[in-house]
């Protein structure tokens, strides 16, 4: 039913927290009868294939209800068209129940004359929590906060399932999954129909320089740990396909790769930007990601290369129970045999010992790489986060000083703290954001900054407070990219508040000049 | 209708009358002043004489002392002041709230302060006063408030702490009127267990059961050295502004609500960090408004404070005289 459908969402909008929203929607999964439940899945997946609802048309419709200048007026103090409509829409509608199905059928194939008039019809139908969810399910944009994976962790959790199985069939599943229902319900595991179809893939875990103490040098190799994005590229039969490391196909986004990849196998690798020999900055993949089509002149400025790690199926034999020397030996030989410009393979690291590999991590010899790749020789290929067969070893991170300047209450366990902090560095005298970071820090030291906030507010803009810019903390954060939509020109990887500095007076904090220098590019 | 000069004028101080030589609501200190209600924003201190309900006095004493004003006076049946004949009629906004009908030389004024006409069982109903000038707020006048019957707002609160009985459900309420309209709410829904209360709330709280409001069983939620899971699966009323205090780092993974005619709006609940949107409001909706103009059918209709662009645009497209009066100082819905 829309009803419990539009409910859902408005959980999941106002449920900040992941495992809120993981609940939710688990809750919703075992209470919804099927097909409901899998279009459900499938809107919030991405792959409900509805004919998209323009807001031109959904404009025209609601003009013949309700004054232009109202409705400007409304929709600039909501800020949401679908919310907007939902709201201003004349009528109380019926309570009259109407399935999802027949919603999402009625879109599928309703004339695109007759549409205008179907959905009119809908929204005097419905209350306003349902057309709300109605209009996002048509225009398609759901913007709930909720990623494919999390809507797949949730059906996963339906009677303790590993997500990585679920992602392994979902290419070969369709709306509304019912198979996939059963499946997580106990019954029989569906047979995966898809062609090129995904394999979880093999993650690391966390090393240090005290860790690696305990491990033989002798028994690991060691590669770079480049800084693009994990991907599996799959060619079977005839399909390619290129998966991200959540089993999302970005096929699309990267043809100048499927077009090279000219063998039978899945491999694990990394995609990058790469400009002959020269792998270009982050930055520059991400123009790439998330396309649905791509145009010549970018796939010549930005021309995409596999660097691969790992085989995973060569020739229709399932390679992943060897040994990962055996598997890399196969890797070489078929590298060989591919345009060297799209496919190249991430070389080994030579090393006696591990200080030997310190000293390599110390210094990489490409801005783009993110520290080492520590792998058991002997280590099958198995998918998730097992202990002990592969580790990364990543470069400390960059540092900066900076100053506080804003500070926002955090959620749930943290409401009532001021825990989400933005902070800024020294543009001549004028100091500039540069970035926001709201971990890092220990329970007293939050304790800390929130007193700090409340004693020295300056001004308030609604629920966020600024700070007299005195407070001077260490940022840490994993590497930096230019951005557009920053004031201060870059953004921040995964920015941390790593330690308190009070005993630095803020006209000491770091300048704009010091982290523009950070830049790959720079 | 004859009109010789202007019955009321909008001054930084407040609305004035010169003819009786009195504001209306003003938010500086003045002469003589007529309250509609007890909220802060519309009931300020250090007047030289107020004329008000006997609730309103009351609630302006427990908030500013017995020294509020220099003077005052309860308003019953008619009061002349100056020429001008003034009468106070109930507002439905909050116990004690009135609008205020004057008479005029420049005719028969009704003045609404803050006012809603739906059912609030803490004070006397709205009711139609005829008039040649409604001088109206706007607070919601946007056609998205349609505010919805508050007793499916509080089943959903009740419907939430079934389903995490673990966690404290932490409601924001304004201290006057809204937090008693949510405690009254939730035991007609049958909720009898304790309800805790802020400590800003409790003189209100203790005012409305003294006028006969009941209110059940209602504790402190200031335990001096509470452990957090004192308050597991408790309701917990408190005046927005205490959720951003450190008052709020005692209770359980709090669930966030908050009562609010503005919670219509989902960015505006998730502005707050509001888990639980809780749509009640003590105004006229966008329908409730319309229909007073429609049904009051006044010469003119001022707009005191609020949305007023969506209303002077609304009475153009029917045909109706009004201007805005672009009052400053009165807020959204005060915390």
């Amino acid at each position: 039913m829309i009803s419990a459908f539009a409910h859902l969402l408005e959980r999941l909008a106002f449920s900040p927290q992941r495992n809120a929203k993981r609940a939710h929607l688990a809750g919703y999964f075992r209470a919804r009868p099927d097909p409901e439940r899998g279009l459900a899945l499938a809107a919030l997946t991405g792959d409900l294939d509805l004919r998209a609802v323009t807001a031109s048309l959904l404009k025209g419709l609601v003009a013949e209800r309700v004054d232009a200048e109202l409705f400007a007026l409304s929709y600039d103090f909501v800020g949401d068209l679908a919310e907007t409509i939902a709201l201003i829409w004349p009528g109380e509608g019926t309570a009259r129940e109407v399935a999802l199905a027949d919603l999402v059928a009625e879109l599928q194939e309703t004339r695109k004359a007759d549409l205008p008039a179907r959905i009119a019809a809908r929204l005097d139908q419905m209350d306003p929590s349902e057309r709300y969810a109605y209009l996002k399910l048509a225009t398609g944009g759901l913007r709930v906060g909720v990623s494919a994976r999390l809507a797949r962790q949730a059906v996963a959790d339906l009677s303790g399932l590993d997500l990585a199985e679920i992602e392994e069939i979902w290419h070969g599943l369709s709306p509304p999954y019912s198979e996939l229902f059963a499946w997580a319900e106990g019954g029989a595991k569906p047979v995966s129909a898809a062609r090129a179809p995904f394999r979880p893939v093999m993650l690391a875990t966390l090393m240090d320089r005290e860790g690696l103490r305990a491990l033989a040098p002798g028994e690991f190799l060691a590669e770079w740990k480049w800084d693009g994005i994990r991907v599996q590229a799959v060619a079977e039969s005839g399909t390619c396909r290129l998966y991200s490391r959540t089993g999302d196909d970005i096929s699309a986004a990267f043809p100048d790769v499927i077009a090279a990849m000219e063998f039978e196998g899945a491999v694990d690798g990394e995609l990058l930007v790469r400009r002959g020999a020269e792998v270009a900055p982050f930055n520059d993949l991400q123009t790439r990601l998330g396309r649905k089509a791509v145009s010549r002149k970018l796939l010549d400025s930005h021309p995409a290369a596999l660097r691969l790690y790992d085989v995973l199926i060569w020739n229709g034999k399932d390679q992943r129970a060897r040994p990962l020397a055996e598997r890399r030996a196969v890797l070489e030989r078929f590298v060989e045999l591919l345009d060297p410009n799209r496919v190249d393979i991430s070389p080994l690291l030579p090393f006696e010992d591990w200080d030997a590999l310190a000293a390599l991590r110390a210094d990489p010899p490409e801005a783009v790489i993110e520290g080492v790749m520590i792998k058991h020789r002997a280590s099958p290929y198995l998918g998730g986060r097992i202990k002990g067969h592969w580790f990364k070893w990543k470069r400390d991170p960059m540092l900066v000083d900076a100053v506080l300047l804003y500070a926002q209450r955090g959620h749930g366990k943290r409401s009532g703290y001021y825990s989400d902090f933005t902070f800024g560095m020294w543009d001549g005298d004028q100091l500039v954001p540069v970035g926001k970071a709201y971990f890092g820090f220990t329970d007293a030291e939050l304790r800390d900054l929130d007193r700090f906030v409340r004693n020295n507010t300056v001004e308030r803009f609604g629920p966020v407070r600024a700070v007299a810019p005195t407070r001077v903390v260490e940022v840490a954060f994993e590497g930096l990219n230019r951005s557009t939509r920053h004031k201060s020109g870059v953004a921040m990887r995964f920015p941390r508040i790593s330690r308190l500095r009070d005993d630095k007076p803020a006209a000491e904090a770091d300048h704009l000049s010091a982290l523009l220098a950070l830049l790959p590019d720079g | 209708m004859k009109r010789t000069e202007t019955p009321l004028i909008p001054r930084p101080e407040g609305l004035y009358c010169p003819e009786g030589d009195f504001h209306i609501d003003p938010v500086r200190p003045v002469a003589r002043a007529l309250i509609t209600h007890g909220h802060a924003d519309h009931a300020r201190a250090g007047h030289g004489a107020v004329l008000a309900t006997r609730q309103t006095l009351d609630i302006m004493a427990l908030r500013y002392g017995a020294d509020f004003a220099g003077a005052w006076q309860v308003a019953e049946g008619v009061t002349v002041i100056g020429g001008v004949r003034a009468q106070f009629h109930p507002a439905g906004h909050v116990l004690g709230s009135a609008q205020i009908a004057l008479h005029t030389r420049g005719g028969r004024i009704t003045v609404t302060g803050d006012y809603t006409r739906s059912p609030n069982p803490a004070c006397a109903p709205w009711e139609p006063v005829p008039c040649d000038i409604l001088v109206t707020e706007a607070t919601f006048a946007l056609p998205v408030f349609r505010h919805p019957d508050p007793t499916t707002e509080i089943a959903r609160l009740l419907a939430s702490l079934k389903a995490f009985p673990e966690r404290a459900h932490l409601v924001g309420a304004y201290a006057l009127g809204k937090a008693q309209r949510v405690i009254m709410l939730l035991r007609e829904a049958g909720y009898d267990a304790p309800i805790y209360i802020h400590g800003a709330l409790q003189k209100l709280c203790d005012y409305h059961i003294a006028e006969g409001v009941a209110l059940g069983d209602l504790r402190p939620a200031t335990v001096a050295r509470g452990k957090k899971g004192d308050f597991a699966g408790a309701i917990v009323l408190a005046p927005p502004s205490a959720f951003a205090a450190t008052w709020a780092q005692r209770f359980p993974d709090p669930v966030i609500c908050f009562a609010s005619g503005w919670m219509m709006v989902r960015a505006r609940a998730r502005q707050r960090g509001v888990e639980l949107p809780l749509v009640i409001s003590d105004h006229v909706d966008w329908p409730q408004l319309t229909q007073t103009i429609t049904e009051l059918d006044p010469a003119e209709t001022w707009v005191t404070h609020g949305r007023e662009e969506a209303i002077l645009r609304w009475c153009a497209l029917e045909g109706r005289a009004a201007r805005p009066l672009r009052l400053v100082g009165y807020e959204d819905e005060p915390e």
